[in-house]
């Protein structure tokens, strides 16, 4: 099967200003090729939604912006990931700056096994905020951002366990927004919630993207189409994974796919 | 319908009793011991055994030097292989790549526990008690000792350490925090439990040696409590040892009183290690 690679080099639509973006990226696990000359541009106070199928790269292109993916030991990267113009993978990057600014929510809701507050004032209290007032402040306005407030005022000192997995995801939000970050990274946030957790979820996205840059690794292509502005569509073919297939608003690339691959895809045919 | 059963049940049986037998052998010296050190000792134990120094060569009195000096011992063995062990172990499992250093440092530790203790002892003469020119002392003792648990101490931190969820580490790194500061509040707390039981167990391995103390320090007798940490000491099994061989005339119950003493100080610290590791457990998985 011959597949046309060059359609990764196609500009990808934009609306609103550029936040992040990638240029000729690839990423290399050792000997083997997991992202392929990937370029895009995340737009700013927007979703971006990356969707494919199982281990075509998605959360490894993820992971590329707030670098987690130096915690793997053989991991080479190739090509430009920009933060506001800045190359992150520069030498003198401070990757603790970089992760303040980009935050991150896990697949699984990793709450710590504190107290709720706590949890909320982990990030605030690593950047040196040592101030009680100053603390309850940042706890009680990031638990309002992440919607979880009234449910959880009055166990502030409980422990974050025993909340339900969408509180302990929402927890996990706030913790994130206590840092104040400007752009968020959600690696299939919901994918271990039940199907009311997971609205809450979107619809916090959604109020969350007036403020701040969101992208979202998800399986559930439903849910992409529900909630995000652009869409970038991951596939891998027999021996090759982490090819950007096609990558536009939401809306066209779901009605009206360019490429016959994407097509498939979001019609069920493989995946 | 036969009634005889058929020969896949009988070596069924045969396996099962075989099992059983093999147990029994684990479990019963066990009992055995206990059960003879608690009946032929327990005549011994009084308050005075407890807390009077000997007399007589140990023939009368009591041990409560020899009880002292074993807790001081388990306590300095404890303030230095457990800080050290804790740090090695971060490095070890945080910070230390896969290469042939690394490699060689976990040989070095396999190495260093099954040294026999005896070499132990011989190391510590050699190097605390003549070149460190701390003598036969409550401190030489104690740094050999805790050479001989580090072994213990850097495993088991290790292992809690790693035995720590990525999730955590993840979450900790994702908002910002540097590498140490999520080792310090995340990973490090949570291994604690893990850390301690080794340490507990460390604790109670040193509370029975013999061998090493032999000759850094223990001491049959002496006319004073130990003043400082370069003072001789008693302890325990050396103090088992010379009136169960070296006393003419010792009274046998009170060679077994000092063996019950002993196994009640190792075994207390064992339950402890095993109480503080239960409940740990439980608290991860209740929640």
């Amino acid at each position: 099967m011959n597949i046309n690679l060059e359609l990764t080099d196609k500009k990808a639509p934009v609306s609103g200003e550029v936040r992040m973006s990638t240029k000729n990226l690839s990423l290399y696990y050792g000997d083997f090729q997991a992202l392929r000359d990937i370029t895009l541009n995340i737009p700013e106070n927007a979703i971006t939604a990356v969707i494919g199928p199982s281990g075509c790269g998605k959360s490894t292109f993820l992971r590329l912006f707030n670098r987690m993916n130096d915690l793997i030991t053989g991991v080479k990267v190739d090509g430009r990931v920009e933060l506001d113009g800045i190359n992150i993978y520069d030498r003198d990057i401070d990757v603790v700056e970089l992760r303040k600014k980009v935050g991150m929510v896990f697949q699984k809701p990793n709450p710590f096994p504190m107290s709720v507050f706590e949890n909320v004032a982990f990030g605030p209290r690593r950047h040196g905020r040592k101030n009680r007032m100053e603390l309850e402040d940042v706890v009680e306005k990031s638990l309002k951002q992440a919607a979880l407030w009234d449910e959880v005022k009055d166990k502030l000192g409980q422990s974050a366990l025993a909340l339900s997995g969408g509180q302990q995801q929402r927890l996990c939000i706030a913790r994130v927004l206590a840092v104040e970050p400007e752009v968020i990274l959600m690696d299939e946030p919901c994918s271990a919630l039940d199907p009311i957790a997971t609205l809450r979820i979107e619809d916090l996205m959604k109020s969350l993207a007036e403020n701040y840059t969101i992208v979202i690794v998800t399986h559930n292509m439903q849910q992409a189409a529900r909630v995000s502005d652009m869409s970038a569509f991951f596939m891998m073919e027999e021996d090759r994974a982490g090819i950007l297939v096609e990558y536009g608003p939401t809306a066209e690339l779901f009605t009206n796919p360019k490429d016959k691959r994407t097509e498939d895809y979001i019609t069920g045919r493989f995946g | 319908m036969k009634t005889r059963k058929a020969p896949r049940l009988v070596s069924q049986q045969t396996a099962f009793s075989l099992l059983i037998a093999a147990t029994a052998v684990v479990v019963i010296p066990v009992i055995v011991i206990i059960i003879q050190i608690v009946l032929n000792g327990a005549g011994a134990i009084s308050w005075d055994f407890l807390t009077q120094p000997p007399s007589q060569a140990g023939k009368a009195g009591g041990i409560f030097p020899a009880i002292l000096g074993t807790f001081y011992l388990m306590l300095g063995t404890i303030i230095i292989a457990l800080p050290v062990g804790v740090l090695a172990g971060v490095y070890l499992s945080e910070y230390a790549r896969d290469d042939w250093m690394t490699r060689t440092v976990n040989m070095a530790i396999v190495n260093l526990a099954g040294v026999p203790s005896i070499v132990y002892g011989l190391f510590g003469l050699g190097v605390f008690v003549l070149m460190f020119h701390f003598g036969m002392s409550l401190l030489a003792a104690s740094l050999t000792l805790a050479c001989q648990a580090l072994a213990m101490t850097v495993t088991t931190s290790r292992e809690a350490i790693l035995s720590v969820p990525r999730e955590y580490r993840e979450g900790s790194l994702a908002v910002g925090a540097t590498r140490w500061q999520t080792i310090r509040h995340v990973v490090l707390p949570q291994a604690m439990p893990g850390i301690i039981t080794g340490a507990v167990l460390a604790m109670s391995r040193a509370a029975g040696e013999t061998a090493p103390i032999l000759v850094v320090g223990a001491a049959f007798f002496l006319p004073a409590l130990p003043q400082s940490p370069l003072d001789q000491f008693m302890a325990l099994p050396y103090h088992l040892y010379t009136v169960a061989a070296h006393i003419p005339g010792m009274p046998r119950t009170t060679i077994w009183g000092v063996a019950l003493v002993l196994l009640v100080v190792v075994l207390s610290f064992n339950v402890l290690a095993t109480i503080i590791r239960l409940r740990a457990r439980k608290r991860r998985y209740s929640t």
